[in-house]
């Protein structure tokens, strides 16, 4: 088994190098002609007002935390999957018993609005 | 394969060094995505690589992700630089200290049962039919307190909500 | 000539004879072979995305009634390639401001998640870089680490559109992984493996029919939306919602570092279709594929262009969704039919119907979902058009 990640370190070795190789190839052959309005950030022509790291709504953290609920249901769900042939009718009713207390939660997620994107 | 151990485990040290000590919150948070991808490839190591795969997935896709969300919800934190001591500081380090002794006492007390054979082929398999079969009421209570951590964090979002 | 020789393993036995009789130990022999397979992998991948890049320009111009590209070679062939070198030499434009080595790291870690996943996707069989027994979840894993790379890009530009866009297409990837991996999970739950060369293996019954795009339809369907949101392809490519953030998270990129953003964006999508035909569209099988090898590739590469071919016609074809109908989609539409699908899939296969019973009922129910499931898409969609109609009901005036 632990061929198989030799492998993919040789792979993750060459293709982090990869990315850098070809700026490197890029920075030799582009021209560098920097000035204060060209590096100026691209706002459609209008100046930045205040900070840009803004303060972000509660959504984006409401959403990523019901991500993360269900991710981690999938992830348990993954050996049920695989082991799943050599299961009894029972035992994958067990696991059913699983998806359903989950779905209890997105459901109550559904209900409170907090699936809504305002 | 120590010489390899030990890379690893240094280039995950180094970053878990990094996230305390980055001045910046963001930078913060992807050196703790470089810690955990450093754990993950120790599991790998292992012969764990289920629990690898599920250390990338969790930990770098969603705990990474809403952690970076959590930082850019707080607006007073997300200043390009924080101090890295607050005054709770002294209480922090016995903390971390007290926290330390105690994983090292359990380490090197409690002897773990080894098996010395080689990981089974199947191991999945077997994780799997583990789950449903005799650690069943463990894993119908994930689920519970997930779908308890999911209200949970629907109400308190929702609080925040209607504050503003 | 016995056809059946031709083999790419017959090749790989020939090479590391000869390699072997050259005089080099094996387990240097080994890491030869990784590093070769590791590079023709990268070589293919990547030269791939310049012929991919015209065919979906040119299938774009074609559905939408333009010529596309026709001036650089014939039918326009080397324009990639010119803008490929067009872009190596551009001048690259870093924002004042920007935190450099994040800004240079987001294009880097774009390409290097794509490269990755190259690794688990079987040619043909056999021909993988490593059949791992957690394929599929590998494939997720390295897909998290893509959304780590377009929050870096966003929040290091210092560009309020970069940091939306960026934001924006991260909480869309997140959504989306949900229902990409419950639809994964399907396919997994008939074959009962996660081994990418595995699945393609179980679905060789039948002559074609043990696919199972022709089973579990209502699972491809769910895959095929996700994958349009894992892609960040249209109707999904809010990223790039040019009315609204201009050009999302990597607007300040220029040069080579944009050329890498587009390079991940193209060969994310050839690698999602070639896992959608390793999935659903039975991998490299084939006819005669049992007797000669080889043809798996041919299949392979033929099945994942049709895949590649129809996400092109829905991006040139569709019209952009709104951020929250998209959000809207993936949690109250295709997150709910997931679930079901799961449940009632792990229930028919655990009934014991004799074999091609247990494909029929799998076929009846998936149909069953889908034409349900749209059928109260349509009740809601309906009801949220009156609703909205009976808000905006002018006033008549009074006579």
């Amino acid at each position: 088994m632990l061929e198989q990640y030799g492998f993919i370190a040789i792979l993750a070795l060459i293709a982090a190098v990869f990315p850098f190789v070809g700026l490197a190839v890029a920075w030799l052959l582009r021209p560098k002609r920097p000035n204060p309005l060209k590096n100026s950030i691209y706002e459609c022509g209008i100046e930045t007002i205040g900070e840009t790291w803004v303060q972000f709504r509660a959504q984006y953290y409401l959403f990523a935390l019901v991500f993360v609920i269900f991710d981690i249901e999938a992830i348990f769900l993954f050996p049920f999957a695989v082991a799943f042939n050599q299961l009894t009718l029972f035992a994958v009713f067990e696991a059913i018993l699983f998806v359903l207390i989950l779905a209890v939660g997105l459901i109550y997620a559904w209900r409170k609005g907090a699936l809504e994107w305002q | 394969m120590s010489l390899l151990f030990l890379v690893l485990a240094l280039l995950t040290l180094v970053m878990a060094i990094g996230t305390v000590t980055a001045r910046n919150l963001f930078h913060a948070a992807l050196f703790l995505v470089g810690a955990f991808f450093g754990v993950a490839t120790i599991y790998v190591l292992l012969e764990a690589e289920f629990l690898a795969v599920s250390q990338v997935i969790i930990y770098i896709g969603a705990i990474a992700t809403l952690i970076v969300f959590a930082i850019m919800l707080s607006r007073s934190m997300m200043g390009r630089e924080a101090g890295g001591y607050n005054r709770y500081w002294v209480a922090a380090a016995v903390g971390v200290a007290a926290l330390w002794s105690l994983l090292a006492l359990l380490l090197t007390t409690v002897s773990f049962p080894v098996v010395d054979q080689p990981v089974p082929a199947d191991a999945i398999v077997q994780i799997g039919a583990g789950l449903i079969g005799p650690y069943l009421i463990p894993f119908e209570v994930v689920s519970v307190l997930l779908v308890v951590a999911l209200m949970g964090a629907v109400m308190i979002a929702r609080e925040r909500h209607r504050q503003r | 000539m016995d056809w059946s020789q031709i083999d790419l393993r017959t090749v790989g036995v020939l090479w590391n004879q000869a390699l072997q009789n050259a005089g080099i130990a094996p387990p240097l022999l080994t890491v030869i072979n990784w590093v070769v397979a590791a590079v023709v992998l990268l070589f293919v991948g990547l030269n791939m995305v310049i012929g991919l890049i015209w065919l979906e320009r040119k299938i774009a111009a074609r559905i939408q009634d333009r010529l596309g590209p026709n001036r650089v070679g014939p039918f326009g062939l080397l324009q990639t390639v010119a803008d490929a070198l067009k872009l190596l030499t551009k001048e690259d434009v870093t924002p004042t401001d920007a935190d450099r080595i994040t800004y240079n790291l987001a294009p880097a870690l774009a390409v290097f998640h794509v490269l990755m996943t190259l690794a688990v996707i079987p040619f043909a069989d056999g021909v993988i870089g490593a059949d791992l027994n957690v394929g599929v979840l590998y494939i997720v894993a390295f897909g998290s680490v893509g959304s780590m790379a377009a929050l870096m890009a966003g929040w290091a530009s210092n560009n309020k559109y970069a940091l939306v866009g960026g934001f924006r297409v991260v909480a869309q990837l997140l959504s989306y992984e949900i229902p990409l991996v419950f639809a994964m999970m399907i396919p997994v739950l008939a074959a009962g493996t996660m081994r990418m060369n595995g699945l393609a293996e179980a679905q060789g019954q039948f002559g074609g029919l043990g696919w199972y795009v022709w089973v579990m339809p209502c699972a491809f369907f769910i895959f095929l939306a996700a994958t349009l949101a894992e892609g960040e392809r249209a109707p999904f490519d809010l990223l790039e919602a040019e009315s609204e953030i201009v050009a999302g998270f990597n607007i300040e990129y220029s040069g080579m570092k944009f050329a890498w953003f587009f390079l991940a964006f193209f060969l994310n999508s050839w690698v999602l279709s070639a896992i959608g035909t390793t999935l659903f569209l039975g991998g490299w099988q084939g006819p005669f594929v049992d007797r000669i090898p080889a043809l798996g590739v041919v299949y392979f590469f033929a099945k994942t262009m049709v895949m590649f071919w129809v996400l092109a016609w829905i991006r040139a074809t569709f019209p952009r969704l709104r951020i929250d109908q998209m959000m809207d989609f993936c949690w109250k539409f295709l997150v709910p039919l997931a679930l079901v699908l799961l449940v009632g899939t792990a229930i028919i296969l655990k009934l014991g119907l004799p074999s091609p019973f247990d494909g029929l009922a799998l076929l009846v129910w998936n149909l069953a979902l889908l034409i349900g499931g749209f059928w109260l898409l349509g009740k809601a969609q309906q009801r949220a058009v009156y609703a909205s109609k009976r808000a905006f009901t002018p006033q008549l005036p009074r006579l």
